[in-house]
């Protein structure tokens, strides 16, 4: 054994992120610092981001970084995607909802999609032009799937839907909807493009806790003709399996936000103690605020090494839905719980609106509830065990 | 818990020889080693026989030339037969690299090859009565006097003393000197005229392991016994330990709620109440699915730790994080474990019961969680 070299300080990521992911991170840091943050109050106003903005985003590259170029698009990897979400959250931008547009809505397509349909609407997805949304959740119930009520009947060459349809993202400006609607053989998921479609009608979008500039609305569909070929895969009936194929990665996108979310945090409240005087010393200096930030900083790294090894897993091809769900349920809780200690280092200040630290307190809470809330993630785990 | 990408067929060698040591050699004596606080001189000799000491010492000293894993897999089939409470380890990869080292070469070719075999056992003397994480201020004196040290104090809460040939003990030779006043040196039990065993303390678990005080009453110890050679380089050679012992910590930590998470599976999966298993009321699924997923969040980061230590990326910091955390976690998921018992829990025998009361060390030794955090603390 030779005498060790002194050690290097704990890396900052284990993935191998090479030189046109750091591109693309800094192009889009530039895009959410420069050109979304100085709107947020009025975006959030609005309950949500302008289209101009999605058309910019997609000029810059920001828009659906990992569809081929055989279909128009970058033909990145889940490491482009990480950067863009990971620059997005630290900035504290919420809507425009890029991720549920790139990395939820555009995969249906891609995978489930007939050559057509992904020649009609990958591209006007990747510019900007079209924005995607999913509906699956229903009034009468969240993350009970086979409970759905709303149909689609078949009729000669058209479906006609109805149904109603709540909490869905990005629903107030989408193009693209990805329904999931029950047909005669179970659920199945149609490609509803909204403009001109007759019978379908949006809420107001619906206030939330969080996530102001994100708008979330209802949506209803009152005997609306779809065309048959709107259909999303080969057969109906598929939709319960597609919706579930597709449920690990969002589940892993959803702790890429949350470990983002919390380093955020973290570095935000360690900046603010250090600044902050009391009794004669800065926040930071009393044995407290040190122990709850070291906790904080070691539960990050520890949920940011969990994260990797599954983005690892994913890339591979092998991330399952028990380690997707545990991620998801995890990091959430972990998010939230940090924030909440962090917010409180900031005392008063951390209950007022202009600090990051409230409106990460307020955007955060969501993330145990979505994507499957994490008591359906622990049935996931506890069936399995 | 053995699905490690790192393990080669010598490994699974390895640790089919440690499995059957444990089984043959260790479980049938528990109860004798326990009732005496202490495993005898001889149980070291055996598990030098065995191969199992000292396993990442080089060749050139006697070992086999092994690397952290082979600690890994005695930690795993330790806890597999639940048998966490004698710390091979604390002998073989926290003592012997102090040798190994910073050890002169005179002192590795005296110390290391009878390490290896078992026919010397070592112990490390640093905590005092009077303060325990806080090595500066520790009082225990080394007065250089011609050719020998005079070694005059008190330690406390010593593991493996009772049956030590030599004893690392960390003094001041320097008082005025603050951190580079504190050198190693090595005191040969069997000719240390002045040094007396004190208590082999009771403890609430590791009943197997001796855990005693020390007196030192102007013990000479010659001065070729200072480790390496050189004055005041004590507590930069404690220091530069420190992120590997707390890596190992972080080990067992990990291991040991994995095997308690697995076990209340399998026992909610047999007990019924109620007209149904255990499992299959809400809560206990519940809180075995919290369990798991923090055994796997364990053991990904605990990886990610040994990939960074390996890339010698493994600083102090990392190590007071993974060791605070894991060994945290571990008393956590070990108590909700036992919970899930019952009353079957609250039975001394029971291995749940045995790892409840064995883990709570992990949260004290090795520097405490507070001091983890504390130095984590001034690093942000």
């Amino acid at each position: 054994m030779s005498k060790p070299a002194s050690p290097e300080r704990w890396p900052a990521t284990g993935l191998p992120y090479r030189e046109e992911h750091e591109l693309l991170r800094a192009t889009a840091r530039r895009f959410f610092e420069n050109e979304c943050l100085p709107h947020r109050d009025a975006w959030d106003e609005a309950g949500m981001a302008p289209r101009a903005v999605w058309r910019r985003a997609g000029d810059l590259g920001l828009l659906c970084p990992r569809i081929p170029e055989e279909h128009g698009g970058a033909g990145g990897d889940f490491l482009h995607t990480i950067a863009l979400i990971e620059e997005q959250t630290k900035s504290g931008v919420v809507g425009p909802m890029l991720s549920l547009h790139s990395d939820i809505v555009a995969p249906y397509v891609l995978h489930y999609g007939s050559e057509a349909q992904k020649q009609r609407a990958l591209p006007r997805m990747i510019s900007g032009e079209w924005i995607g949304a999913v509906a699956m959740t229903e009034p009468s119930g969240g993350s009970d799937l086979r409970a759905m009520t709303t149909h689609a009947r078949r009729e000669g060459d058209a479906y006609v839907v109805s149904g109603s349809k709540t909490f869905i993202s990005n629903g107030a400006n989408a193009d693209l909807i990805v329904l999931a609607a029950q047909t005669d053989v179970g659920i199945s998921l149609f490609l509803v493009e909204t403009e001109k479609l007759d019978g379908f009608a949006r809420g107001a979008p619906l206030e939330k806790v969080g996530q102001w500039s994100g708008d979330t609305s209802e949506l209803f569909f009152d005997n609306a003709r779809i065309p048959a070929d709107a259909l999303l895969g080969e057969a109906e009936g598929r939709g319960f399996q597609q919706l579930s194929d597709r449920l690990v990665e969002e589940r892993l996108l959803t702790g890429v936000v949350a470990v983002a979310a919390m380093e955020q945090a973290i570095a935000d409240t360690v900046a603010y103690t250090r600044d902050r005087k009391a009794f004669g010393k800065a926040v930071l200096d009393f044995q407290n605020t040190r122990f709850r930030l070291a906790e904080a900083r070691t539960e990050a790294i520890v949920c940011r090494s969990f994260m990797e090894r599954c983005v690892a897993t994913f890339m591979a091809g092998r991330l399952d839905a028990v380690e997707a769900a545990m991620l998801k349920w995890w990091s959430t809780e972990q998010q939230n719980k940090i924030i909440d200690t962090c917010l409180q280092l900031h005392g008063g200040y951390g209950y007022m609106l202009e600090y990051p630290i409230a409106r990460a307190w307020l955007d955060g809470r969501i993330a145990k509830i979505y994507g499957g809330a994490n008591e359906i993630m622990k049935e996931i785990i506890g069936r399995a065990l | 818990m053995i699905e490690s990408p790192h393990y080669t067929p010598e490994h699974e060698i390895f640790r089919a020889n440690v499995r059957r040591f444990i089984e043959r050699e260790c479980l049938p004596n528990r109860k004798a080693w326990q009732d005496a606080c202490a495993p005898p001189h001889s149980f070291w000799e055996d598990a030098g026989k065995a191969g199992l000491l000292c396993p990442k010492v080089g060749p050139d000293y006697g070992g086999a030339g092994g690397d952290l894993y082979h600690c890994m897999i005695i930690i795993e089939e330790q806890t597999r037969a639940c048998f966490n409470e004698l710390a091979f380890y604390l002998h073989s990869d926290i003592i012997a690299p102090y040798i190994e080292l910073y050890g002169t070469e005179q002192q590795r070719r005296r110390y290391l090859p009878k390490m290896v075999t078992g026919q010397y056992t070592a112990a490390i003397a640093m905590t005092e009565p009077s303060g325990g994480s806080d090595l500066q201020a520790m009082r225990t004196r080394a007065v250089r006097q011609g050719d020998h040290y005079l070694l005059t104090g008190q330690k406390t809460f010593i593991s493996n003393a009772q049956t030590a040939d030599f004893i690392l003990v960390a003094a001041k030779t320097d008082p005025e000197g603050g951190a580079r006043g504190v050198s190693l040196l090595i005191l040969d039990v069997a000719s240390a005229e002045g040094f007396a065993l004190g208590r082999n303390l009771r403890k609430i678990g590791c009943k197997a392991q001796d855990t005693s005080e020390l007196f030192f009453d102007n013990v000479r110890i010659p001065a070729e016994n200072l480790l390496g050679g050189v004055e005041g380089r004590g507590f930069y050679q404690l220091m530069q330990r420190l992120p590997e012992e707390r890596l190992i910590m972080a080990m067992s930590a990990v291991v040991n709620m994995e095997a308690a998470t697995d076990e209340a599976i399998a026992y909610a999966k047999d007990r019924r109440t109620f007209g149904k298993r255990l499992i299959d009321h809400q809560s206990a699924r519940f809180t075995l699915a919290e369990c798991k997923t923090a055994a796997t969040v364990a053991r990904a980061y605990l990886e990610r730790c040994i990939d960074l230590f390996v890339e010698n990326k493994f600083d102090a910091e990392a190590g007071a994080m993974a060791k605070w955390w894991t060994t945290e976690k571990c008393c956590e998921v070990i108590d909700h474990a036992l919970q899930l018992f019952g009353g079957y829990g609250y039975m001394k025998d029971t291995p749940i019961a045995r790892r409840w009361m064995d883990a709570r060390l992990g949260r004290i030794a090795g520097g405490t969680n507070e001091i983890m955090k504390d130095l984590i603390g001034r690093t942000l």
